[in-house]
């Protein structure tokens, strides 16, 4: 049996279990609930299904968020990273404030944002990049540090400057430990993305979710969920293709 | 080009590696070093390069004693061969032509005429990973004088391999260096690989490093290995050395 297949009959186990507690209006007893409010799988099917149009409206609109803030925190934090790398002077200075601001949450300065930006796609990526930008940084300035001093000083000997000891010896090094950041700001992205159409938004899964929750239409956030679901998955799934690809000597 | 070294002494800090040593490499001529652990060879290795500066004494290299001159006549052989494995073995070895500002392609004959010189024929394209120990430190050793410096410091290029390869090996650099001639300062802890592969002897003591005894070896790189070191001559030599060794181990 293949590997991906264990995962998927469990999902599927755990989907029919679902479907059955729900039809026959199991769940729904034990949690002491009306039915409307507990729907089964085949229900959030038929609404996938029926909203489909906005689904991929919103859905559409959320995978831009994401996938920009994504790469607005790719390009901050490995230039930060770098430059840390580089200047001790910054790097004394910068370190500890990286790690610092990790304790501030976003949901505190988020409703700044928005006052400050509005509600266009401006706060949403600086949201959702403020969050991909620490795992990323953090990650590439471990990656970059962990050449073999001899290494550095072999490659001295063979005439290497400093930017192309940067190039042909610390920036390959670094690429394993770069992609793992980057695969855990991938991982949460999809949070910042809703958290920030929460905050202020007209479009998108996270208000789609927001509304659904609050005219009691459960199944319409299941749906909604599931396609953010589906996002994020392709999306990791993409980064460690890329990883594959890249890091093709490991 | 000679490597001459008088009244050297270097330390980290507080921890004194090398006291008050003097010693004279002739131009193409091979000095093995051999000395207790941590008794700082690989120190005095990195001061002859160029890559630090002694505390007092004087290093000059061709009778240059500044240390970017230093670095620009040695290459360094670390311990570990320090492969870069995002660049196949002919990649690898040519490093110090693509730093000297070469295209790939210029770099890649012009390291591919070693390999056929030196048995790495056919080996060309392998990734470091594929390479057996031996071949690894035969393209590391490849690499170094691919360089075409003419001063190579060797810091123990075999203590990794096991003690039939190591033979192998040092039949290999005996040939190597018969046919492509040059300054070499050996590092090693193994007595037999300094008074096989030197034709100058010089034992170390432990830390703070001076010279204890020091002496012509009676076959340096004879061809039939295997016969050299079992030579009367080569026995006495050797109990000298690690008589010497041992007193300068206390």
């Amino acid at each position: 049996m293949k590997r991906w297949l264990y995962p998927l009959a469990l999902l599927a186990a755990l989907i029919g279990l679902w479907q059955l507690a729900a039809s026959t209006g199991f769940m729904a007893d034990v949690m002491n609930l009306p039915d409307f409010l507990v729907p089964s799988p085949a229900e959030i099917a038929n609404s996938l299904w029926d909203e489909r149009t906005l689904l991929l409206e919103y859905g559409w609109v959320t995978l831009q968020e994401i996938v920009l803030g994504f790469l607005l925190a790719i390009v901050v934090g490995v230039a930060f990273a770098v430059t840390m790398h580089f200047s001790r002077t910054i790097r004394l200075a910068a370190y500890p404030l990286v790690v610092a601001s990790q304790t501030i949450p976003i949901v505190v300065i988020s409703p700044i944002l928005v006052i400050w930006f509005g509600f266009g796609l401006t706060p949403k990526l600086l949201i959702i990049a403020l969050i991909c930008f620490f795992p990323v940084t953090v990650a590439t300035v471990d990656g970059l540090r962990s050449v073999d001093p001899a290494a550095i000083k072999l490659m001295r000997t063979l005439y290497a400057s400093r930017v192309q000891i940067f190039w042909r010896v610390e920036a390959p090094a670094a690429l394993p430990a770069f992609f793992s950041g980057a695969r855990i700001a991938v991982a949460i992205a999809p949070i910042g993305a809703v958290f920030a159409e929460w905050v202020g938004a007209n479009e998108g899964l996270g208000r789609l979710i927001f509304i659904g929750t609050a005219n009691y239409q459960v199944d319409l956030t299941f749906a909604a969920v599931f396609v953010l679901s589906l996002i994020a998955i392709a999306l990791y799934a993409l980064v460690a293709i890329a990883e594959r690809r890249i890091v093709s000597w490991r | 080009m000679n490597v001459s070294i008088g009244g050297v002494a270097h330390s980290y800090g507080e921890l004194r590696t090398i006291e008050s040593l003097d010693l004279e490499v002739a131009a193409d001529g091979v000095v093995g070093l051999v000395g207790p652990s941590g008794c700082g060879k690989s120190t005095l290795l990195e001061l002859i390069c160029g890559l630090q500066e002694p505390d007092a004494g004087t290093i000059a290299v061709g009778g240059a004693g500044g240390a970017e001159e230093r670095l620009a006549s040695c290459a360094y052989m670390p311990q570990r061969d320090e492969l870069l494995p995002w660049y196949s073995a002919i990649d690898n070895a040519a490093l110090a032509l693509r730093n000297q500002g070469q295209g790939r392609a210029q770099a890649r004959r012009g390291a591919a005429e070693l390999f056929d010189r030196f048995g790495l024929a056919g080996f060309e394209e392998k990734a470091p990973g594929e390479l057996s120990g031996g071949m690894r430190q035969r393209v590391a050793f490849l690499r170094t004088l691919v360089s075409g410096k003419p001063v190579l410091a060797l810091d123990e290029p075999f203590a990794a391999l096991d003690a039939i390869t190591r033979a192998e090996m040092q039949e290999w650099l005996a040939a190597a260096l018969q046919a492509d001639p040059r300054t070499v300062v050996l590092v090693t802890h193994d007595v037999e690989e300094a008074l096989y592969l030197a034709d100058h002897v010089a034992v170390l003591s432990a830390r703070p490093a001076r010279i204890v005894a020091s002496f012509e070896t009676p076959a340096p790189r004879a061809p039939d290995r295997d016969a050299a070191v079992t030579d009367p001559g080569f026995v006495a030599a050797r109990e000298r050395a690690l008589r010497a060794l041992h007193e300068g181990a206390r």
